[in-house]
């Protein structure tokens, strides 16, 4: 019985072809590749899912059913606006069809770990920042694009129906603010989604991440009676994702806290911090 | 030509791969070989560039393979069939994976036709079989078109004629003077296809040779001797004799001797003066696969034990015998069983005495066997070829041999 062979160098090879010499050279012309042939290939990827569509598809309904509801309902009542923006009631819809955009974001990069897919992706295109970017450029140009489309209808239907109902015209920076505005904030909170699926891995620890990010912080306000709290419970309260976002409809729920186009640099800020770290990680990692 | 120097992976403090060198040339098949959690995906992985080496590179062409310019183009790779989205059609899979590395669409098509997949492309991948998977799989391997590739366990799920194609399509490549990597664990498949061999166990390398050579450096030729059953005393006299004589003597179970170290003439004319008659002398040449078992028996590290269903059996029936243990269960050294004796000892089933069932557990193959010490086969008048041994046994023998008993008995030359 022989035993095994000690683990060894390489043994010398009798006289072979270089191995610097191809045995074999494709007829198909090599390209460079560049950052467009991921984001067509990530613009495929996104296409070819029935999750796009179904979270896309309920998204737009969310907010347009609920939109329109609102205002209908309002339209309906004697109730008088007292000169608020009519932009406003769109804010609903939104907040509850941010939901579905997180989804879609945690989707987009964790699948591909719950599949599998990444092996295969990472195979094909060993630069691994260039496919999370090629990623973060397509969704979040498809989210923006499709929240700004619904939140435009819904804003246009909602200002046409409240007109009589003493509702003021909205002027011009509030029409940007609730149209171009919210769609970057959602398309952001969306990225961001992308960003944590990609540092998690995992589909459904990233979508409760994001879920309790944009939940818990009101949740914990309202059960912080004590006085010494009260400081905490105003950040709270004033930071959390539902208050930003209405921060761009001029209704804040508190007086001080984020105005303006503030929860747009925050988000851009915390998803940018957030890009950087699952940059890193995805570098460093084994797939 | 991929090419590794000092390869080493660990996982926490456990070593997935040590001290691993080796190359893969181009214009031949090359198989890679190793006993589940050997490395051999783990290594695979790190020559795709998914897995860091913790020390040791790996190189394809020079160049690591994140540092490769459009690497799908060069290198093509077939690590797990599942690592697709099930909910995406085989089309548009193939499609993002071409887009990534720029490769016109129309390929796409293409590699649909070359395996077979053209009239399910516009089908969820969910819906495909594990064969239907390796193609797809195999698909996104030649995507590229390139010059190296790597299959993990390609045959796995495919039917006979999958399994043909591949082994043809393997070959072809490699006659184009690409370089073929492929691991697989169906060492016959391998005997066919590979020319090479790399054999890892416990992630480090334990023979890096060809085929021929692997096989003949690591199964030893041997001759099955058997005495009289019934004069114990010329068994030991042919044994020491044979011994003096230069042979490597081991008994088996049933009694007989395996003789390595002279040749089958030799053997006979010792046993002719030392007056020892004899019943059988036949020569034995061991399979690649006994080869790959007899050289990883020590690397293997998910060796099954008996199941002994400790406390959950209902008391024995009277006259009930323990079943035969089927070879390959936590015996050591069942990588080269004795070929199965005829008649031996039959396994009874409980309930229909004088019954010989039809299934596995019918084969009298068992290496093992408790019947061993009783009488032999060969004890009865040489008249029947298959003779009735146990008490219990019904003069009819098995019709037919057992399948597990043939799936690991080796390739014998009688």
């Amino acid at each position: 019985m022989s035993t095994p062979q000690p683990p060894q160098a390489p043994p010398a090879w009798p006289a072979t072809p270089d191995s610097r010499t191809p045995g074999y050279t494709s007829p198909i012309p090599v390209v460079r590749t560049h950052l467009g042939h991921a984001i067509a290939s990530e613009w495929t990827k996104i296409r070819s899912v029935r999750s796009t569509m179904w979270t896309l598809g309920v998204f737009v309904l969310l907010v347009i059913g609920i939109g329109l509801g609102t205002g209908a309902l309002v339209a309906s009542s004697s109730s008088d606006l007292g000169g608020e923006s009519p932009l406003a009631l769109g804010f609903f819809g939104l907040l509850l069809g941010s939901m579905c955009v997180i989804t879609l974001g945690v989707l987009t990069t964790a699948s591909e770990y719950g599949t599998g897919m990444i092996r295969t992706t990472m195979t094909a295109c060993p630069s691994r920042g260039r496919v999370l970017a090629a990623k973060a450029i397509v969704f979040f140009l498809v989210a923006f694009v499709v929240t700004l489309v619904a939140a435009s209808v819904v804003a246009l239907a909602q200002a046409s129906m409240l007109e009589n109902h003493g509702a003021r015209v909205p002027t011009g920076s509030e029409w940007f603010k609730g149209t171009v505005g919210v769609s970057l904030f959602i398309a952001l909170l969306g990225l961001l989604s992308l960003v944590i699926g990609s540092i998690v891995r995992h589909s459904a620890g990233a979508i409760t991440i994001m879920i309790g990010l944009l939940l818990a912080p009101l949740v914990i306000a309202l059960f912080m009676f004590a006085e010494s709290l009260s400081k905490v419970r105003t950040g709270l309260l004033e930071y959390s994702i539902p208050n930003q976002l209405s921060v761009f409809y001029s209704n804040s729920l508190t007086s001080s806290g984020p105005t303006g186009w503030d929860p747009l640099w925050i988000a851009l800020g915390v998803t940018a911090v957030a890009f950087a770290g699952a940059f890193v990680l995805l570098e460093k990692r084994d797939v | 030509m991929i090419e590794a120097v000092g390869l080493t992976k660990r996982y926490g403090d456990k070593t997935a791969v040590y001290n691993l060198s080796f190359q893969v040339r181009p214009g031949t098949v090359t198989g890679f070989l190793g006993p589940n959690g050997s490395g051999k995906s783990t290594t695979m992985r790190m020559i795709l560039g998914l897995d860091n080496p913790t020390s040791g590179q790996v190189t394809i062409g020079g160049f690591p393979y994140r540092k490769l310019p459009n690497a799908p183009r060069q290198v093509g790779a077939l690590l797990d069939a599942k690592a697709v989205h099930g909910g995406r059609a085989a089309r548009n899979h193939l499609l993002c994976l071409a887009q990534l590395s720029g490769i016109p669409a129309r390929r796409v098509d293409e590699v649909l036709g070359v395996v077979g997949l053209q009239d399910v492309a516009r089908r969820r991948s969910k819906g495909f079989s594990l064969g239907m998977g390796q193609r797809l799989g195999i698909a996104a391997a030649l995507l590229g078109d390139p010059q190296v590739l790597l299959f993990d366990e390609p045959v796995n799920g495919l039917d006979p004629e999958g399994i043909l194609w591949v082994r043809n399509l393997m070959k072809s490549l490699a006659a184009e003077g690409r370089t073929v990597f492929v691991s697989s664990h169906l060492m016959s498949e391998m005997a066919l296809t590979a020319d090479h061999l790399i054999v890892i166990g416990r992630g480090q390398l334990l023979a890096d040779m060809s085929v021929r050579d692997f096989i003949s450096a690591n199964s030893a030729d041997f001759a099955r001797v058997r005495t009289p059953d019934t004069e114990p005393q010329q068994r030991e006299k042919l044994s020491s004799a044979l011994t003096e004589a230069g042979g490597h003597v081991l008994p088996e179970q049933d009694g007989a001797l395996r003789v390595t170290g002279l040749p089958l003439p030799r053997i006979s004319d010792i046993a002719h003066a030392s007056d020892v008659r004899l019943w059988e002398l036949s020569p034995h040449q061991a399979s690649l696969e006994e080869a790959y078992m007899r050289m990883t028996q020590g690397a293997v590290d998910y060796r099954s034990t008996i199941d002994q269903r400790a406390g959950l059996m209902q008391p024995l029936p009277p006259g009930y015998q323990p079943p035969i243990p089927v070879p390959g269960q936590g015996q050591p050294g069942w990588y080269a069983p004795p070929p199965p004796q005829p008649g031996g000892q039959p396994f009874v089933m409980p309930g229909q005495p004088g019954q010989v069932p039809a299934g596995p557990y019918g084969a009298p193959a068992a290496p093992a066997a408790p019947g061993a010490g009783g009488p032999n086969p060969y004890a009865q008048p040489a008249s029947e070829d298959r003779a009735p041994a146990g008490p219990a046994a019904p003069a009819q023998p098995p019709a037919s041999p057992a399948p597990a008993a043939d799936l690991t008995k080796p390739e014998d030359a009688r």
